[in-house]
């Protein structure tokens, strides 16, 4: 494995109930991450801009209000302006089927729902930063 | 190289990205380092240390919110402990720095410390040369003072600050001296708590009972950091801090010292590696210590003699 | 003790079995080891002294000489999404189901106190819950509904001194007067620091307000209940069933000591404090924790806060069931885990009681959802027997182990947070927040280990598993309405600076803020400016995040 994973875990919106970012953040550390935990009511702004401080392999957004669509294409939109494109955003919480297709084709990755184990989201994690990573090195050289 | 490039244009992402790169001590990240050195040392650099609980985070975004508010492109490094056992960390320092990060110019870059071999100082001095190359000015490097390798961050800076709070009383008085001899301003947070004036007379106390004739007298400082209260006063004190050392020709004496620890840090750091790569060499010596026919000092002698060679 | 002890004996027996082999361990929810049995010598109670009879004092048993015989708890349905048209229509149906009281579920954006149409709001209107950004949508929200005979509980914690004036001016407006108005606002901000987050003033002015409204309830609104302390939110968040107790009851003696500290008398506010609990799934667990809140705060108020009219010893609450433990993963069965914890609720002796929908982490309750949770409650009171009797647990050797065991645990914790200096400092340190989170991390480790079992989840999983409920879905349109309405009031009202002025001007001094509030209500003042103007004098709250 190559150097720490960077991961940027936020609440975004106005939601309050930051009981599941916490426990994946404790998870994630647990499991080996570099785990940035900016809080709560996290604007795209604020959380595009601290990925990229950070230099983060993967944003992972904690959405249980509904607000899924609007937040998901702000932050991958804005990655966009930005021209960070080696990113991986993903995230959690309660979203329905139906919203899938749309949050596919902003380039979202995989979203976890409650009981998922933590197994899971850690491989993919892992396998998605891997690759991810080779293909910006082979950009940058 | 397209990142150095775009570094010394002013990119925000490849400072960042040149951050990872020397973190991670990458043959690049060296490159970046050796390339930009010329252009460090213009940086005020600010350590902030402390045990936990004391609102360090909360006093460095009050700093760089009233250093920022004065113009200033303040660039800092946040440092929390990585876990022993399994590598990971936890980084909160940004949740409470949300309104300071959104001024302009003002970068901040979370890191663990990672327990790896370079050393955690002489990592977060490059990372600082980095942030000073990019015109971070003032760049201010914080730490949790809970071990040597974090107080050494801290010590590594123009101007240290030590952060207590009324609670952390009972933790001066079995505090390691390291801690608190390495102050150049106390700033003594949480102010308006009970236990605050007895706390700041302790600290006077303290500095009254110093051995020996000192130039500068460390001042205790009363904040409350979230309300703001007390930071313009602070600030004025890294001025005068400054000019202290600025008049005085102490400022040059200082890097020079900082410099030579640095350097020996990074010697040892590169020896330790070499023979962690070749350890039949030490195994060697091992077997001809333990059969009697060196001492552990004579052996240590000659491999640095055939590592030298 | 000899050898033909019959305790002793069992243990021997017990210890020379074999016991089923699985990971599964005998811990309740929140991880305490379960005692195969208890037994007499295990609880050494006084019946009179330590729980009394119902009404009695310290009101172990209930707090009512007929309980349920006298009157059935009430059985409230917390709803609200979209406009307040939408869940007016949802509030009516409910009523004409059997349903005795309403219970208000409001939108992120007037949770927080911004308007509709803020920045903030985009993409939150309407979807957890209604968006009320004025007088004009509390009046859309209750239109055709006697606000004299309902009662209402509003989930509202921040801004709930603006929903209230919003409310008693709505009502004013249809000519029922204060005195006349029976509901609750939630308005317990200690636990929104705690656990649910959703603050927006620091913790002392945050306070002040709520002595505001005590006092201003006690003298205008004396029917109405100004806080309901409330530990459902801190146990959604992750806590033990003690730590929803002891952090529940620290938060109400601290509404008490800052009613004490205004200036008022304690049996003036006192019974009009209410409390709030979570009915999660350790049957017995539930039950005792409920038996130990009465008896704790019944002895505190009349003991510590010296306390002279029973009514102030008596601890009222109202239930809802456990929204975490419910499963996305084959979702009827929560209509299962529903009925256990409503029944654990009833047998606690609760006021009132909110069943969730089987569908709620998928989506909000759609109708039929909604209907199923409601005849829960229904077949519950009227088939099973249950609420026939008063206390039937009472006696019970564990029951009443456990029932001791969550009183001194929960003591533990009141001297750690005195220690601390109280539950502010608590708060401002991180305390609360940091037990809480590593609980929630424990019991996610130990669902991991399968050493708690969920069913459809960790075991007896379905590989091809299809959703075969509706789902309410919800869309933008809500937002575009809300804009269009807040449009159309801050064209038609007059001048409302004159009145934010007095916000201020009351906030900035010591005048009770609740006559300003309901004057700018009547203004049409909204909600997002109200507040705005409380944050010009008090400022925000940031948290200090734990784990």
């Amino acid at each position: 494995m190559g150097a720490k994973i960077r991961i940027l875990i936020c609440k975004p919106g106005l939601d309050g109930h930051d009981r599941g970012a916490k426990v994946v953040a404790s998870t994630l550390r647990d499991a080996g991450f570099e785990v940035i935990y900016t809080g709560l009511r996290q604007s795209p702004e604020m959380i595009v801009r601290d990925a990229i401080q950070e230099d983060v392999d993967a944003i992972g957004l904690s959405v249980h209000s509904g607000a899924h669509l609007t937040i998901f294409r702000r932050v991958t939109e804005l990655l966009a302006k930005e021209g960070v494109h080696h990113v991986l955003v993903t995230g959690g919480g309660i979203i329905p089927d139906q919203d899938l297709p749309k949050l596919v084709e902003m380039g979202v990755g995989r979203l976890f729902r409650p009981g998922t184990k933590s197994e899971e989201y850690i491989a993919y994690l892992r396998d998605e930063v891997d690759r991810r990573r080779r293909e910006r090195e082979a950009a940058e050289v | 190289m397209k990142l150095l490039a775009d570094f010394l244009a002013g990119g925000v992402p490849a400072l960042a990205r040149a951050i990872t790169l020397v973190e991670n001590g990458t043959e690049r990240g060296r490159e970046i380092l050796e390339a930009i050195h010329s252009r460090t040392g213009r940086a005020w650099r600010i350590g902030v240390t402390g045990p936990p609980g004391a609102g360090k985070s909360t006093l460095v975004a009050a700093l760089t919110e009233a250093a920022a508010g004065a113009g200033r492109s303040v660039g800092i490094v946040a440092v929390d402990p990585s876990s022993p056992f399994t590598g990971g960390a936890l980084l909160g320092d940004r949740i409470r720095m949300h309104e300071a990060a959104t001024h302009p110019g003002v970068f901040i870059r979370s890191m663990a410390s990672r327990g790896e071999l370079g050393g955690l100082a002489p990592t977060t001095q490059e990372v600082a040369d980095l942030l000073d190359a990019a015109g971070k000015d003032p760049v201010i490097l914080e730490t949790v003072g809970a071990g040597q390798a974090e107080v050494e961050v801290a010590q590594a800076a123009d101007t240290t600050l030590v952060v207590l709070s009324p609670e952390s009383g009972d933790a001066v008085q079995t505090m390691k001296a390291g801690i608190m001899e390495i102050a150049d301003i106390y700033v003594l947070n949480k102010a308006d708590r009970e236990g605050a004036p007895r706390l700041a007379i302790e600290i006077e106390s303290m500095l009254d009972a110093r051995p020996g004739e000192h130039a500068w007298r460390p001042p205790v400082l009363q904040t409350v950091a979230n309300e703001g209260r007390g930071v313009p006063e602070l600030l004025d004190a890294i001025d005068r801090h400054r000019a202290f050392l600025e008049g005085s020709g102490r400022l040059g004496e200082r890097r020079r010292r900082r410099l030579v620890r640095r350097i020996v840090a990074l010697v040892n750091a590169a020896i330790t590696e070499r023979l962690l790569s070749d350890r039949v060499r030490v195994e060697r010596m091992v077997e001809l210590v333990q059969k009697g026919e060196k001492s552990p000092r004579k052996a240590a002698g000659e491999i640095l003699t055939e590592l030298g060679s | 003790m000899s050898a033909s002890d019959p305790r002793k004996r069992w243990e021997e027996e017990f210890a020379k079995s074999r016991l089923r082999d699985d990971p599964e361990r005998f811990i309740t929810v929140s991880g305490e080891e379960v005692p195969a049995i208890r037994g007499p010598e295990d609880v050494p109670i006084d019946h009179d002294r330590d729980l009394g009879y119902p009404g009695q004092f310290p009101f172990t048993r209930g707090i009512h000489p007929t309980l349920y015989r006298g009157k059935l708890w009430t059985m409230r349905q917390f709803a609200g999404f979209g406009t307040a048209r939408d869940t007016n229509a949802r509030y009516k149906y409910l009523l004409a189901n059997g349903q005795t009281g309403l219970s208000v579920a409001f939108d992120l954006p007037t949770l927080m106190g911004y308007d509709s149409d803020a920045t903030f709001a985009e993409g939150e209107v309407g979807k957890c819950g209604v968006a009320v950004a004025s007088l004009d949508d509390m009046m859309v929200l209750f239109d055709g509904i006697p606000m004299g005979e309902v009662s209402t509980s509003m989930t509202i914690n921040g801004p709930a001194a603006v929903l209230w004036a919003f409310y008693i001016a709505a009502a004013q407006a249809r000519g029922v007067p204060s005195t006349a108005l029976r509901g609750t606002v939630q308005n317990d901000i200690l636990k929104e620091y705690i656990a649910q987050k959703e603050f927006i003033f620091p913790p002392h002015p945050s306070m002040r307000i709520i002595t505001d409204m005590m006092a201003f309830g006690a003298a205008e609104v004396p029917q109405w209940n100004t806080i309901s302390i409330s530990g459902y939110h801190i146990r959604e968040a992750g806590s033990t069933a003690v730590q929803e107790l002891a952090f529940t009851l620290a938060d109400g003696f601290a509404y008490v000591e800052a009613g004490i500290a205004a200036g008022m008398d304690v049996d003036t506010f006192a019974p009009r404090l209410s409390h709030f609990f979570n009915s999660h799934l350790d049957f017995f667990e539930e039950i005792a924790k409920y038996r130990a809140a009465r008896r704790i705060w019944a002895k505190r108020m009349r003991d510590k806060y010296g306390a002279k009219s029973p009514r102030s010893w008596v601890l009222r609450f109202h239930t809802q069931t456990a929204g975490c433990s419910l499963t996305e993963q084959q979702p009827e069965n929560n209509i299962v885990r529903t009925a256990f914890q409503a029944m654990a609720a009833v047998l606690g002796g609760t006021q009132s009681l909110h069943t969730n929908s089987m569908d709620e982490t998928l989506a909000l309750p759609s109708e039929k959802a909604v209907k199923i949770a409601l005849r829960t409650q229904q077949v519950l009171a009227h088939e099973t027997g249950v609420p026939y009797v008063m206390d039937p647990l009472g006696g019970s050797w564990y029951v009443e182990w456990l029932t001791n065991r969550m009183e001194e645990e929960a003591e533990k914790y009141f001297r750690k947070i005195d220690e601390l200096g109280g539950v502010i400092r608590g708060i401002e340190e991180g305390f609360f927040q940091r037990e809480i989170a590593r609980s929630a991390y424990e019991y996610q480790k130990a669902l991991e280990k399968e050493e708690r079992v969920v069913v459809g989840v960790n075991r007896f999983k379905e590989a091809d598993e299809k959703l075969e409920i509706p789902l309410l879905y919800i869309d933008e349109s809500a937002e575009v309405e809300q804009r269009k309405r807040l449009a159309a009031l801050r064209a038609r009202r007059g001048d409302v600076g004159g009145v934010l002025s007095a916000i201020r001007a009351a906030a900035r001094g010591s005048a009770n803020l609740m006559v300003p509030l309901i004057a700018a209500a009547k203004a049409g003042a909204t909600l997002g400016e109200i507040v705005t103007a409380l944050k010009d004098v008090f400022g925000e709250y940031r948290e200090p995040a734990e784990f």
